[in-house]
């Protein structure tokens, strides 16, 4: 059931985000630093993780638990620069307990009270977000200089983006990459009929909680890059835009992959052209532009094409009443 | 995951003292039901009488109050590879990603075990699975695609391909046409056949005695089960329906606000 033009799709993808580079050098004279590749790669990797996890969460409608749990990060950014210091696997460790607990907690109102799915990742987001930016804000007024550009996580700031980072991403990213391909049926059953799946004897609640924590590892990773606040864009948008162009979940997020990988890399260096564009924001347009394109204009499911069949059913249907003389 | 084998002599189904509670209020109150192996039992009640929290809670889907099932004698983590399940069709997306021929796969899943990747194998399974439903021409359609009907037979063709001991499906009969309905009916009889126990949440009184030769009836407590000749009387189902059941002769039964 694969076909044949979502896999165009993500060749041409690729060939214009290899071409990126030389290209945007070659037509705007984008100068080609050390800092520009490394935060473009770190991009791309971090798009292509979050696209390929991202449709999970999409599918299983969760994209609004993304956000909460990315919002739920930043308390834990704070408690793990108080602990540890200026440390970024400190700092992440933190945001992905504080995340996690954020889950848990989601879990717990629904299960324990009558408080629905929506208000609770509303409490669980606000009340951790808040935590977060007022043990933010105590941190800022501390003597010591270290905490300087800690507030970056919450918007993001790429260009703090290094060589060491690349290769975390990268292992992380393949290390979540290889555990989703082991788990493929198990993921996908859970995702499209979890009922079914637990009936037939499947691990759900363990598989559960390894999607998830897929999930929170994705988002941690992508902090830097694009803060708390817009993290959950590059989660979904990939997925969302994918969905548009296949009917099969294996090139579905191959293709949220490519294309976040795509909106990684391009926003990244659409920003490298004038020091004024933030990086992370401009990968999230890049990523909804994407998004809008897709469902504008992507055949069977888009808008333009709904438009045109429905003028062509109306036009049918007016000549075939011509015909029989009504 | 090493197949279960029925141990003999047990009943198909041994539901003892079983109740589920949603905030407080019972959703089902201690039943005991046993269900003889190869019968072909219709859940017959009113609307919130418990039909699916019964089934669900005999699959371990959601947390039991009190009370033990057995399914051949066996518990439900050793029985798992014995237990086919069908859903209400309403239950998951059908926007979802996939094709009809990866649906009904997915019923293959349980038996192929971690790590492995279903193959020629599976597929043929599954094919021959979607012949049985009369769906064959849809394999490869994306499930989006597929009416109402056709939705329920993709749903039972994954459960014939789990070939299990015993079944619970949960309204397959719901708001499907004409030729669905039989096709059902049909596999439905075939699995009786070849001595397989199926359950089924059933609202559709006038068809009841017809399809079903085992029945039980259920508001919140069983009010009455057995062989569907005894236990299908004006009475019982007054008791049931309280009292909205209006009337049992010529096969017509009449009940105010629907029935189901």
């Amino acid at each position: 059931m694969t076909e044949r033009r979502a896999w165009r799709l993500m060749l041409a993808l690729l060939a214009l985000g290899f071409l990126m580079l030389p290209l945007s050098q070659a037509l705007f004279g984008l100068r080609l630093t050390y800092t520009v590749r490394v935060v473009a790669l770190g991009g791309s990797l971090l798009g292509a993780l979050s696209g390929a996890v991202g449709c999970f969460a999409v599918l299983r409608r969760e994209s609004l638990l993304g956000d909460a749990l990315s919002h739920a990060a930043l308390p834990g950014v704070a408690i793990g620069f108080l602990l540890a210091g200026r440390q970024l696997g400190a700092l992440l460790v933190g945001a992905g307990i504080a995340s996690w607990l954020g889950l848990r907690l989601v879990a717990a109102i629904l299960r324990s009270t009558r408080i629905k799915q929506d208000a609770a990742l509303g409490i669980v987001l606000v009340s951790f977000f808040a935590a977060g930016i007022a043990l933010l804000t105590t941190i800022q007024s501390l003597p010591d200089a270290s905490q300087a550009g800690l507030d970056s996580f919450i918007f993001g700031q790429a260009a703090a983006i290094i060589e060491s980072d690349i290769a975390l991403l990268g292992g992380i990213g393949l290390l979540v990459m290889v555990l989703l391909a082991l788990f493929w049926k198990e993921f996908k059953l859970l995702t499209f009929d979890a009922d079914f799946a637990r009936a037939d004897g499947l691990r759900s609640g363990l598989l559960d909680a390894l999607l998830s924590t897929l999930v929170v590892i994705t988002i941690v990773l992508g902090l830097q890059l694009a803060g708390v606040i817009l993290m959950v864009g590059l989660l979904i948008a990939p997925a969302i835009a994918a969905r548009q162009w296949t009917h099969s979940l294996e090139q579905m997020v191959l293709l949220a992959a490519a294309l976040g990988a795509f909106a990684g890399g391009s926003g990244a260096v659409i920003s490298a052209l004038d020091s004024d564009i933030p990086t992370g924001p401009m990968i999230i347009v890049v990523a909804f532009a994407l998004v809008l394109l897709s469902i504008t204009l992507a055949p069977g499911r888009g808008l333009l094409w709904n438009q045109l069949r429905q003028r062509k059913n109306r036009r049918q249907l007016r000549s075939r009443r011509l015909e029989s003389g009504a | 995951m090493p197949t279960a084998m029925p141990e003999p002599g047990e009943p198909a189904l041994l539901i003892d003292d079983l109740t589920v509670a949603y905030d407080q209020k019972p959703a089902i109150w201690d039943i005991d039901l046993e269900v003889p192996r190869g019968a072909l039992m219709a859940i017959v009640g009113p609307n919130g009488a418990g039909k699916s929290t019964l089934i669900k809670a005999a699959l371990n889907l959601i947390p039991r109050a009190a009370g033990s099932v057995l399914f051949h004698g066996q518990p439900y983590q050793a029985a798992r590879g014995m237990v086919g399940y069908v859903p209400q069709r309403g239950s998951v997306d059908w926007d979802f990603p996939t094709s009809v021929l990866d649906v009904v796969t997915m019923g293959l899943y349980g038996k192929l075990g971690w790590l492995r990747r279903p193959g020629r194998r599976e597929r043929e399974q599954a094919l021959a699975a979607l012949e049985q439903v009369d769906l064959l021409d849809y394999a490869g359609r994306q499930i989006s695609q597929l009416s109402g009907g056709q939705q329920q037979r993709t749903f039972l063709a994954r459960a014939l391909v789990q070939d299990a001991q015993i079944y619970f499906m949960d309204e397959p009969f719901a708001a499907v046409d004409a030729i669905t309905e039989a096709a059902i009916i049909n596999i439905l009889r075939e699995l009786n056949k070849r001595g397989r126990t199926v359950l089924v949440v059933h609202h559709d009184l006038q068809t009841v005695a017809e399809y079903f030769d085992w029945l039980t009836l259920l508001n919140v407590e069983v009010i009455a089960s057995g062989r569907t000749s005894q236990v299908f009387t004006l009475d019982n189902l007054q008791k049931t329906y309280g009292g909205r059941v209006s009337s049992l002769h010529s096969g017509q039964i009449l009940t105010a606000g629907g029935g189901a």
